[in-house]
């Protein structure tokens, strides 16, 4: 192997393993292009049938949140139990809620 | 049972062409330029080589002689095999093998599209299978292809240095000889000279895209489907076929 793949940008990559699903991260690779990134998921994250819809997207294109704001984002909706819906019943034959 | 013949030999042709790309490939199992790529030419090597003992499986059936597809796989020489001399072409550079595949990859395409109507339900069945997978192998084949040609000078004049050295190569597959002509009057085969035309209209497309030139037709060296071969299948062959030779039944 040589170090082409680092000079490659980093791609994310999300599958949707069944049809109602939402798309799910999976892991992510090294692509030139966004072609390339589409079937190196193709080849590396759905050889056994695990998808049928692939997305990737640019690692850098990603925002994500600081760890350091941890507190202040999630830590308020601790104590906030009425948010649950706790209360329903649901039924059994839903599955995927 | 003459007609069985040629149909043994046909089947030979295609499940040959299908084990020699997908063993040439598989060499690059561990050497590829990046890890994706790597995986990426793993599983189109599988699938040849999964196309190639449905192929050889059903040769087998058709020889009604006892052999299977692994007899027919592990046990030939160089001069009983049938796969067109492109597929047996060394690895070479990345330009170079992937140069072969999409040249090879087009023709797969075009072949299994008009083989899933052929009147042997078996063929017409591996086909329309195949198919699926020739038109993956060509999307991937075919982007490197312009990613390369129209890529770096470096990249631009690999790629363009390798279709110099394969293309002719090319016309083989679409060589009609007697044995085909009787086949496809069968409509069991179908004749390469009705696959040039789209043969062609894809490949000067994606050689546009990739600012490659079209070589000229001047030079084509044949002779691989009736089993006069290049030095280079005799060294797959061996290193292919030695294991089931030294250590016969052997299981893991």
């Amino acid at each position: 192997m040589t170090d082409n793949a680092r000079d490659w940008p980093l791609w994310e990559v999300f599958v949707r393993s069944r049809q109602g699903l939402a798309h799910k991260h999976v892991g992510s690779l090294h692509a030139a292009d966004g072609e390339m990134a589409q079937q190196n998921a193709r080849d590396v994250y759905t050889r056994r049938r695990e998808g049928e819809s692939i997305w990737v997207v640019l690692s850098s294109e990603i925002v994500a949140s600081a760890p350091d704001d941890k507190g202040a984002l999630f830590d308020p909706a601790e104590d906030k139990v009425y948010r649950h819906p706790t209360f329903y019943h649901v039924p059994d034959e839903v599955e995927n809620l | 049972m003459k007609d069985d013949n040629a149909r043994f030999e046909y089947l030979l042709r295609l499940g040959d062409n299908s084990l020699i790309l997908g063993h040439r490939l598989s060499e690059w199992c561990g050497h590829g330029p990046v890890l994706e790529e790597d995986i990426a030419m793993s599983n189109i090597a599988l699938d040849l080589v999964g196309q190639a003992r449905l192929w050889l499986a059903h040769a087998a059936e058709t020889e009604g002689a006892g052999r299977d597809e692994d007899t027919l796989a592990f046990h030939r020489d160089a001069f009983d095999w049938r796969n067109v001399l492109l597929v047996e072409q060394p690895n070479g550079d990345f330009a170079h093998t992937m140069v072969r595949q999409f040249l090879f990859d087009v023709h797969a395409v075009e072949l299994y599209r008009g083989l899933s109507g052929s009147t042997d339900e078996t063929v017409a069945a591996i086909a329309a299978k195949s198919l699926k997978e020739a038109i993956y192998h060509r999307r991937h084949s075919g982007q490197w292809i312009i990613r390369m040609g129209d890529g770096t000078e470096e990249s631009h004049a690999r790629a363009q240095a390798a279709l110099d050295d394969l293309w002719g190569y090319s016309h083989e597959l679409f060589d009609d000889d007697a044995l085909v002509e009787r086949l496809v009057a069968d409509s069991i085969a179908v004749p390469g000279a009705e696959l040039k035309p789209a043969w062609d209209a894809e490949v000067d497309q994606v050689l546009g895209q990739a600012t490659l030139s079209r070589p000229s037709d001047d030079w084509r060296v044949d002779g691989g489907s009736q089993g006069v071969h290049s030095e280079h299948l005799g060294y797959l062959l061996a290193e292919m076929q030695f294991l089931p030779r030294a250590y016969p039944g052997a299981k893991w």
